[in-house]
């Protein structure tokens, strides 16, 4: 589908704008379970987004992908930082300007293999992963509420134990808790696949 | 000089300024040594244009090893190495080894003129 720079900029508004609002949730998940800055962190990179919306979305999509990408590198400051980094960095490398249902998910296939390996781990570690990886099978099935599927993903990682991160120091105390990557991933695909469903 | 730099990366700019103390308190000035800590914001955490400055500090034609405390750091710190112009890339290595002890026991490696593979090598022995 075209993504032209009106639908570009609402697309950036929306994931920034919810990543902001649930700040407070995100560090309070991360208090339960990290450190404690995953809200933080992520509200300062896509505020930093925010600040250079005009010059992003005037980008075709691809590079403007890659330029978020760089942005939450730089700015986020917390292991998210390299992670989404990664995601959108990838996103941006391997999506064509007006992919696809089918290139989108090829895309974004991409880009969880190169979070996987920046992170060095895989889904069911309970990380981001555990939500990225379901949405990409949605995507491929043709689900239509990708956003349940993500909510649904976020929330099967309570009972996880994990084993990556600053979570894993805990131990089993870690069980019981969602993680703070998988509620951030799962708010960006919600903003994500709303906003695309009001403009098809 | 071309001994290997160490790059010390602290989520506490007070642990990364202090495992710095204690490097130069035990190599002087033998090894090129810089230190970074802190999120973009001055709080805790990483930043990875910090590191790559840091990097760019402690810049040896012999390779920088990097010393990294907890995940986000060592994290942040495999980005910065992967934004590094490509000729750097393969001259800068993350050590897995705790930061205090890894950096002076791989500075001290690096004030005898040993190459950045035997450094690293050496401070991740400290590693169980």
């Amino acid at each position: 589908m075209q993504i032209d720079e009106p639908l570009r900029r609402k697309l950036v508004q929306a994931v920034a704008a919810t990543v902001i609002a649930h700040a407070e949730e995100l560090t309070d998940l991360d208090q339960a379970i990290g450190d404690g800055d995953h809200g933080l962190n992520m509200k300062r990179g896509f505020e930093a987004v925010l600040g250079d919306i005009d010059k992003l979305v005037a980008q075709p999509l691809p590079k403007m992908l890659a330029a978020i990408g760089t942005t939450l590198v730089m700015k986020v400051g917390g292991a998210s930082g390299p992670l989404y980094g990664t995601l959108f960095l990838q996103l941006g490398k391997a999506i064509p300007e007006a992919p696809s249902m089918s290139e989108a998910a090829d895309a974004l296939a991409v880009a969880i293999e190169a979070v996987k390996a920046r992170g060095k781990s895989t889904v069911g570690e309970k990380t981001l992963l555990d939500v990225l990886a379901p949405v990409l099978d949605a995507l491929r099935a043709g689900a239509d509420d990708l956003p349940a599927v993500a909510d649904a993903a976020a929330e099967a990682t309570k009972p996880v134990q994990a084993t990556k991160g600053r979570a894993s120091f805990l131990g089993a105390r870690s069980i019981g808790h969602a993680d703070p990557g998988a509620r951030s991933s799962a708010l960006i695909v919600r903003a994500v696949a709303s906003t695309l469903a009001e403009a098809a | 000089m071309s001994n290997v730099g160490i790059v010390i990366v602290s989520h506490s700019p007070l642990v990364a300024q202090g495992a710095a103390d204690m490097v130069r308190q035990m190599v002087g000035e033998e090894v090129p040594l810089a230190w970074c800590g802190g999120d973009p914001d001055g709080g805790l955490g990483t930043d990875v244009a910090a590191i790559m400055s840091a990097i760019g500090r402690a810049w040896s034609p012999a390779g920088v090893a990097i010393l990294a405390d907890l995940g986000g750091a060592v994290t942040n710190s495999e980005m910065a190495i992967e934004m590094l112009p490509e000729e750097q890339r393969d001259l800068v290595a993350v050590c897995n080894a705790p930061v205090v002890e890894g950096a002076v026991v791989a500075a001290t490696e690096a004030s005898g003129g040993s190459d950045l593979h035997t450094v690293r090598a050496t401070a991740e022995e400290l590693s169980p």
